[in-house]
C-alpha cells in the first residue's frame, strides 16, 4: 500500500531506488525462497494498481483506495481464517454460508428487538460453533476437511433458508449499522478523502492479532508444523488435536465477524448472501502466496490476495465492457493460475 | 432348511451397506403414510393408460440424481471428488435452451438432438479439463472441482446472458414428461445408461482399475495400470451423466434458471454415494448402492416437500444425514460399537484403517 502512494521523484533517483528495492527483495526471496509467491502477489497487486491508473485513471487516490478497503473489509477477515485452516493442509467451505445463516439471523433478532451487543456477539458464536463442529468432525472422526465443511456449508445455507427466504432488513435506526459508518480520517479535495469504518478497523486488528499469533506464538509454529507434516509434529509432541480444532474455530469465529462486518455496512441480510466466497476467501489465500498443501504462506499475503480481488472487481466495474456474470470465471480461473503456479513452485523444490 | 437359509439370505442383506439405505427409504414412506394413508396408492390415468402417483413422482425425480450419483461413485473410487456436478447440469441445461431457442420454436427431433448433443459436448469438455487437472497437472481433485463449480456457473449465466431461457420442444420434453408403457421415460433413460455403466465398469477390468487407483495410485502404476487416462476418463464420464441430468432437469419445466438449476446437487450425489456404503476415501464403489442412495435421496426430497417444510431448507437436513453417515464412517464411532458387542472381528476394522494416508497421497 505504502509503495504505491508514494510520490514522484525524478526518474534517475527512481531508478537506483527501484533498482535497489529489487536488489533487496532478490536477498530476501534468496534467503527464503518460500516467500516468492508473496511477493508476486505484491507485485501483481502494484501491477494492477498501475494498470488501473494508466486505463482507467482515478485509482491512485484517497477515496478509491479507502473504499477498497471498506468494501473488502469481510473479505480480508475471511481471508485471514482461511489462511489459519489451509495452512494446516486443510480447508474451509463452509464460511459463505455461515455469514449467511449468522447475517440473516442476526437481523431478524435485532429486528426482534434483542440488545445489538448480544447480538453481534451471537452472530459471531454461530460461526464458531460451525467452526467447532467441523473442527471436531474432522479431528476425532477423521472425515476429510472438504467433506466435513462441505455438509456444515450446506447446513448452513439451509439453515438459513429455514429462517428466511426473503432479504431482511436492519431497521434504519438500529445501532448496528454504526459499524458500517464512514469516519473522515483525512478530508481531501472535494470527495477525494481518506475514510475508514469500524469495520476496517475490525479486519486490521483481525490481521494484527493474526500476524502475531502466527508468527509470535507456540500455536502459531504449531499451525505451520501440522502443514508440513501432521504425523512428524505429533511425534514431536506438539497439539497437534487441539490445534488442529482451533483453526476451524478461527475460521468459523472470523466468519462469524466477518458476517457483522458485512451485514452493518449493507444493512440487509439474506439467505443467498455469500455465496461463492469461499472461493473468493481461498483465492485471495492462494493468491496471498499460501501453500494448498499446507506449511508455508503469510497472513499478509492473504491481505493482498484479497486486496488483488477487490481490485480486479473495481477494474471489472471500471471497464464496463465485461459483464458482471464473467466475475465468478475470472476469480476462477486467476484462482487456477496461481494453484497452477504453485505446482510449478514446489515441483521444483521437490526436485 | 428353509429357515436357515432365509436367515442366512437376510444376514447377507443387512450386510449390504446399502440395506440402511433401504430401511430409510421404507421409513420415509412410512412418514408420509401417516401423514397421508393413501400416499402409496397408484392409478392408471384412463386417457393414456399412465401410472400416476407419488411413488411414479419420486421414481421421476430420482432420474438426474441417479446419474450423478453414479458418475461420483465412480470419481469417488479413484479416491478423488467433483464437486462441479451441479455447475455442469446448469451449463449443459443452459445449452441445450439456448439451442433450441435460436432454432426457433421448431418442435423437431433433429432439433432437439442437436441441443443435447452439444450440451453433453459442452459437458465432456467440462469433464476434460477436470480431467485434465487431476490426471496430467496434478492438482487436489477438490480444488479443480471447486473452481469449475464456481466458473460453471458463471459460464451458465454467459451462455444465457444471465437470463433464464425457456424453449419448447415436444421431442425434448418427453424425455422428461413422457411415458412409455406407462411408466416416466426419464426413469427407464436413467436405468438405462446405470445398467449400461454397470455392465461396462464390472464385466471389464474398468472397474478394478479404477478401484485400484483409489487404494494405492503408485501401486497401480507399478502393477501396469496407468491411471492418468482412467483419471480423465472417470471425470469426463462424471461429467457427461451430470449433462445428462442437466437435460432431464430442465426438460421437466423446459426452462433453464441459472442460478438454481443443478444448485447443490453435488450434496446429492456425495450423499447418494456414502449412502450407498462407498467410503469416501476412495478404493470401491457400488453401484447399485449408488442407486439405493439416489432413490433415497428423492423420497427425502419429495418427503420433506411433501411435509411442507420449504425445499430451499432440504440442504440442512441432507447435511445432517452425510454428517451422521460419516460418523457412521469413522473409525473411532465403529469402535465404540465393536467394544460394546465384542464380535471376533477382525475384517470390520481393517477395511478402515488405511483411509486418510490413502488419500492424502492421491491429492497430494
Amino acid at each position: 500500500m505504502t509503495a504505491v502512494q508514494t510520490p514522484r521523484v525524478d526518474s534517475s533517483a527512481e531508478a537506483s531506488a527501484v533498482s535497489k528495492l529489487v536488489e533487496r527483495v532478490k536477498r530476501v526471496v534468496s534467503s527464503n525462497p518460500s516467500v516468492l509467491p508473496t511477493v508476486a502477489a505484491i507485485v501483481i497487486f502494484v501491477g494492477m494498481v498501475i494498470y488501473g491508473e494508466v486505463a482507467y485513471g482515478r485509482i491512485v487516490q484517497y477515496n478509491t483506495l479507502s473504499n477498497l478497503l471498506i468494501n473488502n473489509a469481510h473479505l480480508i477477515i475471511l481471508a485471514v481464517g482461511m489462511t489459519f485452516v489451509i495452512l494446516t493442509g486443510g480447508i474451509d467451505l463452509s464460511v459463505g454460508s455461515v455469514i449467511a445463516l449468522s447475517s440473516v439471523a442476526g437481523v431478524m433478532l435485532a429486528n426482534a428487538g434483542w440488545s445489538p451487543w448480544l447480538v453481534m456477539l451471537l452472530m459471531v458464536l454461530i460461526g464458531t460453533a460451525f467452526g467447532l463442529a467441523s473442527g471436531i468432525l474432522i479431528q476425532y472422526f477423521n472425515v476429510q476437511p472438504f467433506i466435513a465443511t462441505l455438509a456444515m456449508m450446506f447446513l448452513g445455507r439451509g439453515l438459513a433458508a429455514l429462517l428466511s427466504t426473503q432479504p431482511e432488513r436492519l431497521a434504519d435506526d438500529s445501532p448496528i449499522l454504526w459499524l458500517g459508518e464512514q469516519f473522515k480520517v483525512i478530508d481531501g479535495e472535494k470527495v477525494n478523502d481518506v475514510v475508514v469504518t469500524p469495520g476496517v478497523i475490525i479486519a486490521l486488528v483481525v490481521v494484527l492479532v493474526a500476524f502475531f499469533l502466527l508468527h509470535r506464538t507456540r500455536t502459531g509454529r504449531t499451525v505451520y508444523a501440522i502443514g508440513g507434516s501432521e504425523s512428524s509434529s505429533a511425534l514431536m509432541g506438539l497439539a497437534v488435536p487441539r490445534t488442529k480444532v482451533l483453526v476451524y474455530v478461527i475460521s468459523g469465529t472470523l466468519a462469524g465477524l466477518a458476517a457483522v462486518v458485512y451485514t452493518s455496512r449493507l444493512g440487509i441480510a439474506q439467505n443467498i448472501t455469500g455465496i461463492g466466497w469461499e472461493l473468493d476467501a481461498i483465492a485471495a489465500t492462494v493468491i496471498g502466496g499460501t501453500l494448498l498443501t499446507g506449511g508455508y504462506g503469510y497472513v499478509l499475503g492473504s491481505v493482498v490476495g484479497a486486496l488483488v480481488l477487490g481490485l480486479m472487481n473495481v477494474l471489472i466495474t471500471r471497464d464496463g465492457g465485461i459483464p458482471p456474470e464473467m466475475t465468478t470465471i475470472i476469480t476462477g480461473g486467476i484462482l487456477l493460475v496461481f494453484v497452477l503456479l504453485q505446482r510449478a513452485v514446489t515441483s521444483k523444490r521437490h526436485t | 432348511m428353509s429357515t436357515a437359509a432365509r436367515s442366512s439370505w437376510l444376514r447377507e442383506l443387512i450386510r449390504k451397506p446399502f440395506f440402511w439405505g433401504l430401511i430409510a427409504i421404507v421409513a420415509l414412506l412410512a412418514l408420509n403414510v401417516v401423514k397421508d394413508p393413501n400416499y402409496l396408492a397408484f392409478s392408471v390415468n384412463p386417457t393414456n393408460g399412465n401410472l400416476v402417483g407419488n411413488l411414479i413422482d419420486i421414481l421421476r425425480a430420482s432420474a438426474p440424481i441417479l446419474m450423478i450419483a453414479v458418475g461420483m461413485s465412480l470419481v469417488i473410487a479413484t479416491g478423488g471428488i467433483d464437486l462441479s456436478v451441479g455447475s455442469v447440469m446448469a451449463v449443459s441445461g443452459a445449452v441445450s435452451m439456448v439451442v433450441m431457442k435460436d432454432a426457433g420454436q421448431s418442435g423437431s427431433l433433429g432439433v432437439a438432438l442437436g441441443a443435447m448433443g452439444l450440451a453433453l459436448l459442452v459437458s465432456a469438455v467440462l469433464g476434460a479439463v477436470n480431467g485434465v487437472l487431476v490426471a496430467y497437472v496434478g492438482l487436489q481433485p477438490f480444488i479443480s472441482t471447486l473452481i469449475m463449480m464456481l466458473a460453471g456457473r458463471g459460464i451458465a449465466k454467459v451462455i444465457t446472458e444471465g437470463q433464464n431461457t425457456s424453449a419448447s420442444n415436444e421431442a425434448f420434453r418427453w424425455i422428461a414428461n413422457g411415458f412409455l408403457v406407462g411408466v416416466p421415460v426419464v426413469f427407464l433413460f436413467a436405468i438405462a445408461i446405470v445398467i449400461v455403466v454397470g455392465l461396462v465398469v464390472r464385466r471389464s477390468a474398468l472397474g478394478l482399475m479404477i478401484e485400484a487407483i483409489g487404494i494405492n495410485p503408485k501401486a497401480s502404476r507399478m502393477a501396469g495400470i496407468r491411471p492418468s487416462g482412467l483419471l480423465l476418463t472417470v471425470y469426463i464420464l462424471s461429467a457427461v451423466l451430470a449433462g445428462v441430468a442437466g437435460i432431464m432437469s430442465v426438460g421437466t419445466v423446459m426452462t433453464v434458471d441459472v442460478s438454481r438449476t443443478g444448485y447443490q446437487m453435488e450434496l446429492d450425489a456425495i450423499l447418494a454415494v456414502v449412502i450407498g456404503g462407498t467410503s469416501l476415501s476412495g478404493g470401491k464403489f457400488s453401484i447399485g448402492g449408488a442407486v439405493v442412495g439416489a432413490l433415497l435421496i428423492a423420497t427425502l426430497d419429495k418427503t420433506i416437500v411433501f411435509l411442507g417444510i420449504s425445499s430451499s431448507a432440504t440442504p440442512a437436513f441432507k447435511a445432517i444425514v452425510i454428517v451422521v453417515l460419516c460418523l457412521l464412517q469413522s473409525e473411532r464411532v465403529r469402535s465404540w460399537f465393536v467394544q460394546r458387542r465384542k464380535p471376533p472381528q477382525g475384517r470390520m476394522t481393517s477395511s478402515l484403517a488405511p483411509v486418510k494416508q490413502e488419500n492424502q497421497e492421491v491429492t497430494a
